[in-house]
Order: structure tokens, then sequence, then C-alpha cells
């Protein structure tokens, strides 16, 4: 759809389809489901996530990537939510901690944190967790040095690291 | 009275709600109708908003309202408590610190509120900020938690000319700010003269108390819900701006609110840990008992607000050090009125003493641990009162033994491994138990099942789990019996979520609500009713009970440093603790508390500082990529033990507080380290290369 | 951020016809770098083109140099074989940027062109002349620790913040861009401009030109390289000093060196004067420490870095002394 941008001053791009900048239908795929949304194209997958598919599990720490509370996974690869648009993502696999536990039965990542503590107050959780689950299938060696490095996009003030590596060094044990 | 020690490692009865997203959080909640809302503060430190204009604001997409001191509604924003602060709900055209509100945007999403506060234009006339600490208007403060704010015992200065060692240094620990990973938040809905808040607070009843007061309405027309609390670390513990302001929005659109504080206005109105200048002096004589101690405090404190950072209470309640004064002083300087942070006064305080106290220890040729066994106390130095319980030696020994500290070379720049520098350096922990009245509700249904209501909320320190533990301790059945309903202040009333204290109040008003729930259950012969068992009990605390004994929290930490000798990185690669905190509760938990709080105490001395730009007065580094705290990189595996202490004179509960007593001093223990690994002696945190060079 | 139109490019030429029928429209493909500045409100384009689906992001061997696709995320960068195994530089520089989330999502044609990390550049209250030519240079007096000490001008003082161009400097990487009438290339180290009097020009991509790919010239002891990037915490956050290094150590002397230094430039800055000075010099510590001394040469302090300047020299012979190891 074309639509001329008031204030822009910019002629219409003939020959791209346009979206925005009001709100339009964006059709995401969020733990296997297919969600249809009105978005404007300014809303972050982060924003999309909580705010319009109703999945308020992942978390706004800082709304500028530098905490990694928002972590999701696309195509099962771990990212910082805020900082890529819902529009962008559309056709992708996304996956949320609410699609982490399979049904009723918690991820073994899932079952580690809360064995070892691996959190306080729990916001910073979701998305340690995801990048988790996503850094166990990046094929890293297992041990505590690299488990702190890889884990090291994910901000915990609460002060859970210590616990956090042990219950990822658990997870990933093969069984 | 004594209770079985309990201490089970209980998995968190949170956790599956916590790891599968499904705990929700102020900003999580949605209403029908609900606005969102997001503050526009000002650019300036210091001067008044000349105009505003908000044309463009207005016109924008989506937008509803937009609030300045123009048009905004007149409310109290005067502080009625000791502790209140000043609120700044666009009452007037005055700035007194960096990002203060100066005007709120709301719109139909969060999107089109963000813009239309990009859009708003404020024009200042600005003052220049006063920013440096010395600068500041002088105030002195009367007291500091009830006691006095300058305290001496015997005559410290000629004690100290006379000492045949000495050392007399300046320490200083910067502006921190507290950054809890949920940042504030506040969802307000009226229903007629009915306020609803949902809010991410230590303390729910302190908010409506507060709100009360903004709005001259009943309390009781108001409720304050806090479930979880995404962290606060003291930042949450009063109702910050934000929360009337997201009230005043609700009222003037006629619908529910949601406004949330965004990560660089986290460094505005919400708080932070002020900076401190301490001169520290300690005296001693050849054998290493000290003679004398001095320490002076200086803080930042706001325009129109008086905080006092304690630190001096570390030195205070600490040394059996006979000859003794501490004064402590404000400075006003055009910031936003600070507050406490994790271990308010101790851990500052606790930097400075702990530093002093090894800087003499080489002044006298006394190995550091030697010297604090040597200037041990076993009464409280500042009022000569048995303690409830120490077990500081116990502390002091156990886990000397586990780091090895026998095997420390004492020069400095004498241990290497793998072309690193090696550090070895220990501190001591202490920090005040404090304990509110608390209000806790117990009800045992006819199928047995017990449930405990107490308006307390839970920021990571475990409350859904452990209260209920303690329950069913003096009940005696499984801890799955007993649930805990929480957050709401249609529960019983609870005491500031802070201060160490929560355990000791909530705590002790669940076990005195639980005897009571046992006994009358025997006084029935068993038989529960159809209509089931309720207690409601009023914890209050005896003051003449609580004031007969000092009671403190102890530990002992050993820190070990790798410093690269070119580079000049430092890291933290052992730190081992052990602590006296009364009786565990949980040991799960309290393990975890005691890791967040060594992790704060490193992050103190190698990684937070606010960053002024001294001209302006803005802050310059606000967003997490610029204040720096520890990733999971940075950090050891900590080893922590508590040693056993069955407190039976400090509260029913048994407990003296666990949440922070880690990170009093743990910041020396690793200054300390460095010294040794490097032969720099740094008295200004946080510790950076520069400092190294 | 401001309202703006969204469309994906499903062609090269379609992207490049986009800009150029609206000037102010900006191409984004990992995002990382422009929806940050958007919410700063520094940035506000009217449009965004996505480029994501341009067959960008192919890395392969090509006779003379390694071409690596503009659009290849940087985890992938410096997970790929023949980066690893032919230029290790790259992939520590790589390996040390960011967060793994953001390695995940940015591009490394992104990573080149990400802009200042300088507070007064990314906040609208302060004064910056690259933002707002003319309104002055907060961090000059200000708050500027984390500033340059190198290329530095009166109007400007702000750090280049990438790392990995800082190890395409060191290689001589060559810039392929495509524009409306075709392709050129530009070698990366004529890429750059120091602020000068306009540092609001930061580099010579002209409007509507956008970068497809980057080319790495063979290089024989490519391998014999590595970046030591010294910060404050261990991980996630920016350079206080970087090095990219490679050295061709031959019968007991260095026989060829390069050179680049990062987190103390307003561009990535290649030393070749300290490669020259270690050409045929013995590989010790000595002739590193000679090297690192000339390649700070010029270097001058705002207040708050001056410690760059001991620190960055430290790092250089780190650097080489890791390397020749």
């Amino acid at each position: 759809m074309s639509v001329p941008l008031a204030g822009a001053g910019a002629a219409q791009a003939q020959g791209l389809a346009m979206k925005g900048p009001q709100a339009t239908a964006v059709t995401l795929t969020i733990n296997g489901a297919s969600r249809t949304i009105t978005i404007e194209p300014r809303v972050t997958l982060l924003d999309a996530i909580r705010d319009y598919a109703g999945l308020t599990g992942t978390k706004k720490g800082c709304d500028q990537g530098t905490c990694g509370a928002c972590t999701v996974m696309v195509n099962g690869r771990r990212i910082d939510s805020c900082l890529t648009l819902a529009m962008m993502h559309e056709g992708e696999s996304i996956t949320t901690i609410e699609g982490v536990a399979n049904g009723d039965t918690l991820h073994p990542v899932q079952a580690a944190f809360i064995e070892h503590d691996g959190f306080q107050c729990g916001f910073c959780t979701p998305g340690q967790i995801v990048s988790a689950v996503a850094m166990l299938a990046e094929g890293h060696a297992l041990n505590d040095e690299t488990v702190r490095a890889q884990m090291s996009g994910n901000i915990c003030r609460c002060g859970c690291y210590p616990h956090i590596v042990d219950a990822i060094l658990e997870a990933g044990k093969p069984s | 009275m004594s209770i079985p020690t309990i201490g089970a490692p209980r998995s968190r009865v949170d956790g599956p709600d916590k790891v599968t997203g499904a705990a929700k959080y102020t900003c999580d909640r949605a209403l029908p109708g609900m606005l969102h809302a997001v503050v526009v503060p000002s650019t300036i430190a210091y001067g008044r908003v000349v105009s505003i204009d908000d044309s463009q604001a207005r016109n924008a997409q989506g937008v509803v309202l937009v609030m300045t001191h123009r048009n905004a509604p007149a409310v109290d924003q005067n502080k009625v408590g000791e502790q209140d602060a000043k609120l700044f709900l666009l009452q007037s055209d005055e700035v007194e610190f960096d990002r203060q509100p100066v005007a709120v945007v709301v719109a139909h999403t969060f999107e089109q509120a963000v813009h239309g506060a990009d859009l708003v234009r404020v024009h200042y006339e600005m003052r220049t900020p006063q920013m440096a600490l010395d600068s500041g208007t002088l105030f002195i403060p009367k007291q500091i938690f009830g006691a006095p704010a300058a305290h001496a015992r015997g005559s410290a200065e000629p004690a100290l000319a006379s000492a045949h060692g000495k050392v007399a240094n300046v320490y200083r620990t910067p502006t921190e700010h507290h950054n809890p990973m949920e940042t504030h938040g506040t969802v307000a809905a009226w229903d007629g003269d009915e306020l609803t808040i949902y809010d991410s607070t230590q303390w729910a009843f302190g908010v409506r108390t507060r709100l009360a007061g903004v709005f001259k309405i009943d309390p009781a027309n108001i409720r304050v819900i806090a479930p979880f609390v995404g962290g606060a670390f003291g930042s949450k513990g009063t109702a910050w701006s934000h929360v009337p302001l997201a009230a005043m929005a609700a009222r003037a659109t006629g619908k529910p609110v949601k406004l949330l504080v965004t990560r660089p206005q986290m460094f505005g109105w919400v708080g932070h840990r002020p900076q401190t200048e301490q001169h520290v002096s300690a005296g001693a004589s050849a054998d290493g008992a000290l003679v004398a101690m001095i320490h002076d405090v200086t803080n930042e404190t706001s325009l129109s607000d008086e905080f006092v950072e304690p630190s001096a209470v570390f030195s205070r309640d600490l040394y059996a050090v006979p000859n003794y004064t501490m004064h402590q002083e404000l400075r006003r300087l055009s910031i936003s009125k600070p507050t406490y942070q994790r271990a308010p006064g101790e851990s500052t305080g606790g930097f400075a003493v702990e530093s002093a106290m090894d800087e003499l220890a080489y002044e006298l040729g006394i190995d550091p641990l030697e010297l604090r066994l040597i200037n041990y106390a076993e009464r409280n130095p500042n009022n000569g009162k048995e303690y409830t319980s120490k077990k500081l030696r116990e502390c002091y020994s156990q886990a000397a033994e586990r780091f090895g500290w026998s095997k420390r070379t004492a020069p400095p720049r004498s241990m290497q491994r793998n072309g690193m520098l090696v550090g070895w350096g220990m501190a001591t922990a202490s920090r005040a138990t404090h304990r509110g009245e608390s209000h806790a509700r117990i009800t045992m249904h006819p199928d047995g099942n017990v449930v405990l209501a107490v308006g307390t909320i839970e920021q990571g320190t475990g409350s859904p789990t452990v209260y209920p533990q303690l329950a069913a301790e003096v009940l005696g059945i499984g801890h799955d019996r007993v649930r805990l309903e929480w957050g709401d202040t249609n529960l019983p009333e609870a005491p500031l979520a802070a201060g160490s204290q929560t355990a000791a109040s909530v705590g002790s008003a669940t076990v005195l609500a639980a005897q009571a729930l046992r006994d009358r259950l025997a006084s029935l012969g068993g038989k529960i009713p159809d209509d089931g068992i309720t207690i409601e009990i009023d914890a209050k605390v005896d003051e003449a009970a609580e004031n007969r004994y000092a009671q403190q929290a102890f530990g002992a930490h050993f820190a070990e440093v790798e410093v690269d000798p070119d580079l000049l990185h430092v890291r933290v690669s052992r730190f081992v603790g052990a602590y006296d905190v009364g009786r565990v509760l949980n040991a799960k938990t309290a393990g975890s508390q005691l890791v967040g709080a060594v992790v704060w105490g490193i992050s103190m001395a190698l990684y937070e500082k606010t960053r002024f730009d001294m001209r302006t007065g803005r802050i310059m580094n606000a967003t997490l990529a610029d204040y720096l705290v520890p990733t999971n990189a940075d950090l050891p595996k900590p080893d922590l033990i508590t040693v056993e202490d069955d407190d039976e004179r400090v509260n029913p509960a048994g407990v003296r507080g666990m949440g922070e007593v880690a990170m009093c001093g743990s910041a020396a223990a690793v200054a300390n380290a460095v010294y040794h690994a490097t032969g720099v002696r740094v008295r200004e945190l946080p510790i950076t290369v520069e400092a190294l060079l | 951020m401001n309202p703006f139109a969204f469309a994906r490019a499903d062609s090269l030429a379609a992207a490049l016809a986009a800009v150029q029928r609206s000037p102010r429209a900006q191409f984004i493909a990992g995002g990382t770098n422009i929806l940050d500045l958007m919410k700063d409100d520094v940035e506000r384009p009217p449009i965004l083109i996505d480029i994501n689906a341009l067959p960008l992001r192919t890395i392969e061997q090509r006779a003379g140099y390694i071409h690596i696709g503009a659009l290849t995320r940087m985890s992938d960068v410096a997970a790929h074989p023949l980066i690893r195994a032919g230029f290790p530089m790259i992939a520590v520089a790589l390996e040390e940027s960011a967060s793994p989330q953001l390695r995940n999502m940015a591009s490394i044609g992104g990573n080149v062109l990400q802009r200042t990390r300088c507070p007064y550049f990314r906040d609208t209250a302060t004064p910056c002349n690259k933002r707002h030519p003319g309104s002055g240079c907060g961090a000059i007096g200000g708050v500027n620790r984390m500033q340059a000490v190198l290329g530095t001008s009166e109007h400007c003082i702000a750090t280049h913040a990438s790392d990995v161009a800082v190890a395409f400097a060191a290689l001589d990487a060559v810039l392929h861009i495509a524009h409306a009438g075709g392709m050129r290339e530009v070698p990366i180290n004529a890429f750059y401009r120091e602020p000068g009097a306009t540092p609001q020009v930061e580099n010579v991509l002209a409007p509507g030109e956008l970068i497809v790919g980057i080319a790495i010239p063979a290089l024989p002891y490519g391998a014999h390289s590595t970046y030591v990037k010294a910060r404050d915490r261990a991980q996630y956050e920016f350079a206080l000093a970087s090095a990219a290094v490679a050295l061709d150590v031959r019968g007991g002397a260095i026989r060829a060196a390069r050179i680049a230094l990062g987190g103390v430039g307003t561009i990535p800055w290649r030393a070749r004067e300290a490669e020259e000075l270690l050409a045929g010099a013995p590989p010790t510590r000595a002739s590193y420490e000679r090297a690192a001394e000339v390649s700070l040469r010029g270097a001058r302090g705002q207040g708050q870095n001056d410690f760059k300047i001991p620190l960055a020299k430290r790092v250089v012979v780190r650097a080489l002394e890791t390397v020749s190891a």
C-alpha cells in the first residue's frame, strides 16, 4: 500500500510496496502460532510481542540493546528484540520464553534454573533462559569460562551469574 | 524461645512462574482502554522553565494529553514523613536537577507517547548548577537513624597524635544508580474517587500513604498492588514523582494510564546513592591495638532534601577503639534526592574503614587479618551493649581457612600466576539489624491447608517461599501446605521491604501468627472448624527488648584479584566469605542473597560510577552501556558460607538480615587485593585502569 | 521514534532506486545502529528500506581476495572457516564486539558504518557538531574518558566505535559500493574522514550508495594476526584501546607488519610508520615498544582520556607479543 508521508517532503517510493506510517496488518509466527496484529512500522519486535500479541514474558530492560532482557529466538538464533522492527520478521519463526517449555514439561534449562536458583527478582530470567537455550545449540565448549563469556549479553543486576552458569552447565550435559 | 532451625534449600515456589514468563510485573499489566504516558525530563540541572511549546506534541497522532506546569491539576507535592522526598509534580516552573519531570505526554500507544515527548520543546532559563562536592552549601544533620550524626567517645585527636603507628587518608565513593532490571513504572486507574495503583515498589503501604497526601484523599480509597518487583535495591522504597503523575494523568484523561520510566530516565528522579568523601584516620599502639579512629563523612544531597549516607555507622559500631569521633555532613548540589542503595552507609563506610585498616596493617607490619582480631569488640563499642549473638571470630577463621589466607606473602607484588599479578585482600563485614512492625493474617482451612497473608512484596528475596517455610515449621506441616498471599494493600500491613529487615519483620509476624494458630488448633483438640481458623497478628517491635542488646550481622570477606601487569585489567578470580546472620531460613535463597551482595560489592569496587558533566550537571552515562555493572564474564563463582548461629535473643524469627551484609566491606576486600597485587593504593572508586597506570 | 514508512527491497536495483526517489530514506539491515539512533531522536528517516532480502551474505574466496557480503551477520563472519584460518584478527575483533545477540543481528556492512558512541552525539540536549553542525562539541571540556586521542579537531573528538573496522584497516580491506550508475571500490583507509571542521561528514559514501561487499586482499601472514581489546569489564563494552596486528616473522626477523588501532581514533587508525619501523627489526619486546611509541605519535589527550595514550601503547605491545609467540 502506498501512502503519502505527511510532512516528510518525500515522494512516494514507487516500485516498492510501502507499509505505513500508519498501522497495517502484520502476521508473526510466535511459538508456532500465527498472529496477525495491526501495528505501525516503528513498533519493535519486543513491543509487538508484549503489547500487541499479549505475550508479556519477554521483558524490556533498556529498550536500547544494552541488557539482553528482551532476548528472543528468530529462526533459532538469539537476538535482542528491542532493536529490530516487528515488520521485518514476517515469515520467520519467533520463539519467546512462553514457547520454551514443552507444554507442561519445563525445558531442561528452565528446570535447572529452578534447581540452581538461577534467578532472584526474575526480571532478566526470560531473556537469560532464551539466550541459554539458543546458546546451547550454538555448539560452544561447555565450561565455566565459555558459558560466562557467551552469556554476557544478558545483564543480571541481582547477581545470579554463578547460579546461572551452574544451571546452564547442568542443562547442557549430554543426557 | 527456640524454634527448630529450618534452613532447608527449598526451591522457590515462584520459580515456575519466573522461568516461564508467567510472573507478572507492573509493566506487564494491561487494563481496558489503557493509555500510555511518558515523562518529558528536563535537560538542564538548575533553573526554570521559561516556556513550553507543545503544539506539535498535542497535534501528533494519538496524543491525548500533554500535561505541564501550566495545566497540571494542583496537588500537594510537599513531603509529609521524614523519609519522604520532595516530589516534582508539575506544580511550578522550577528545575532543581537534571532529568526532572517537566511534562507528561499521554497517548494511545507507547510509540505515540514517546514520539510526542520528543516533540515537546521546552525553553529554559539556566542557572549555574552546583556540582562540585566541596562547593555545595553545607548542611549538618542532627540525626542518623535516630542516633546522633556526630558522636565521640574518649579523645580521638590527642590519642591519634601520640599513637605509635597511624594512617590518615581520604576515600571517595562515586554517585551510583541502582539500575534494577525492571525500570520504575506505575499503572493508575480511577473509579470515581477510588484509585487503584499497580506499582513497582518495595512498600505498597508507603505508596498509599504518599498518594493520599498528594491527592488529599482517604488512604482507604487507594489500593496499591505490587506483586513481582524486578529488583529495587533501595530505589523503590518511596513513591517517586512518576507515581502521582500517572494518577494525575489518569484522572485528567478519565482512563487508566501506564507510565513506565525509561532506562535513561532511571538516572533522573528515582534516587541514587550519593557520592561520599570520607576522611579516615586510625592510630594504634605497636601491638596493633587501636587507640584512636576518626571518621568524617561528607555526602551530596539535593537542594530541597537532606539525605545522609551513614558511612560512619560502620566504624562507630565495629572495632574496640576507645577514642573515636565520627561526623557526618551534607553538601547541597543540583542533583536529585539521593536515597538508600543496598547497604547504605555500611557499604561506603566499609570501603573507607576497611581500606584504612589495611593501610594501618601495612604501616604497623601486622597481618591484616591479625589486626582485625586484635581489635575485636566483644560488646558493641558504641553503646557497650552485649550482642544478641556475634560469631565474627568464626567468620574470620572459617573464611580464612577456606581461602588459604595463611599462605599469603605480605609484600605487594609478591604473588604471581601465569604472568598475572595476584593479590589477596580481606575485610570485615558489619551491618546493623533492623526490624519493623508487621501485621500478618494466617488462615487454616478445613482441609488443613494454610494461607498466610501479608502485604509485603517480592523483589527476589524469596518471600513466597520463605515465610510459608517458617509457618510450616511452626505448625509441623509440610511446606507445600502453606501459601503466601502478598503484594496488595488490601492485605495486612507490612513494613518497607528494605534494610534487610523483611525476614526479621514479616518473619517475626509469621512466627507469632503461626504459633497462635498452632495454639488455637491445640485448644480445639486438633479439630478445624467448618469455617477454618483465622488469626490476625500485629507484631510490634518491643523497643525496650530491641534496645537491650546490640544487633548486627557480621562477616569476613577474602578476595583474590588477578591484574594484568601491562594492561592493568583487574579481575576478581576468587571470593570467599563467611557471614554470621543468625538463623538461615532457606539455604538456597540465602545463598543467592549473599552472592548478590558480593556482586554488588565487586561492582562498587571496579565498575560503577555516574558521570556528570560538571559544567551543566547533566548525567552523560545514562545507559546500561555507559554505566557499567558486571557481566557474567566478570565474576568468579564466590564461595560463601554462613556460620552457625542459633540467635535466640534477636527476634522471633531469629534472623539478623542477610541481603546486605555481604556488601559491607567487600569493595575494600577487592581494593586491598588490588593493592597487594600492584602496590598501588586506590582510594577512589571505581578502581580503573587510569588509577593503576 | 518518528512515524515512518517501511518497504522491503527485493533486489539491489530496487533498493538503489528507492533511495534515489526518496533521498531522506535510509537502508536498514540488522537495524541495531539505525533503530538505536532513531530511539534517541538523533536520526529521523521518513522511510526505511529493508535490504535484508538482497543476496549479499556469502563469504567466498575470489581471485586475490576473500569477499564478504555486506549483509553477512557479524557472528557468521566470525565463524567462517576462511576468516578464522586466514585472518584471525577479524574473527577475534568480531567476537570481542557487542554481545552474542547483537552479533547475530548486525550486518558487517552496518558495523563498518556504525556511528560514534559519544554521549554528546547521542543526547539531543547537548551540543554536538557532528549531529548539529555549529552547535559546539560538548565532549571537549566535558565527560570525555571514552573519546579519541588521535585524529581529533577542535570541533570533534568522538571515537570511532567499530572493532572490525580496525582489523579491516590493518588488512587494507576494500569496500565494494553500489550506486545507481554501477559499482565502485574504496579502500577502507580512504573511506573514513577525520572530523576536521566538518564532523558531520564521516566517510565518502555518497547519498544513495550502498556497501555491498568487503574485500580482504590476500595476505600470506594474515594467519599470524590477532586483535587485543582493553576495556573496563570483560565483555559487552566498547574499547578503551585496541590493536589489530599481523606479523610476518621469518629467519628471526620481522619481514612485514600490519598495525591498526581502535578505541583511540576518530577513525580506525592505521599505524604505517610503526609498520615501517618494524620491517627488518628483531621480533623482541624492545622493537614492539618502539613501534607502539610511534603508532601513538601525535596523540592528544582531552583530560579524562589521557590514560588512553600509555594504555594504547601497551595494547600494541601485547598484540605484537601475542602474535609472535
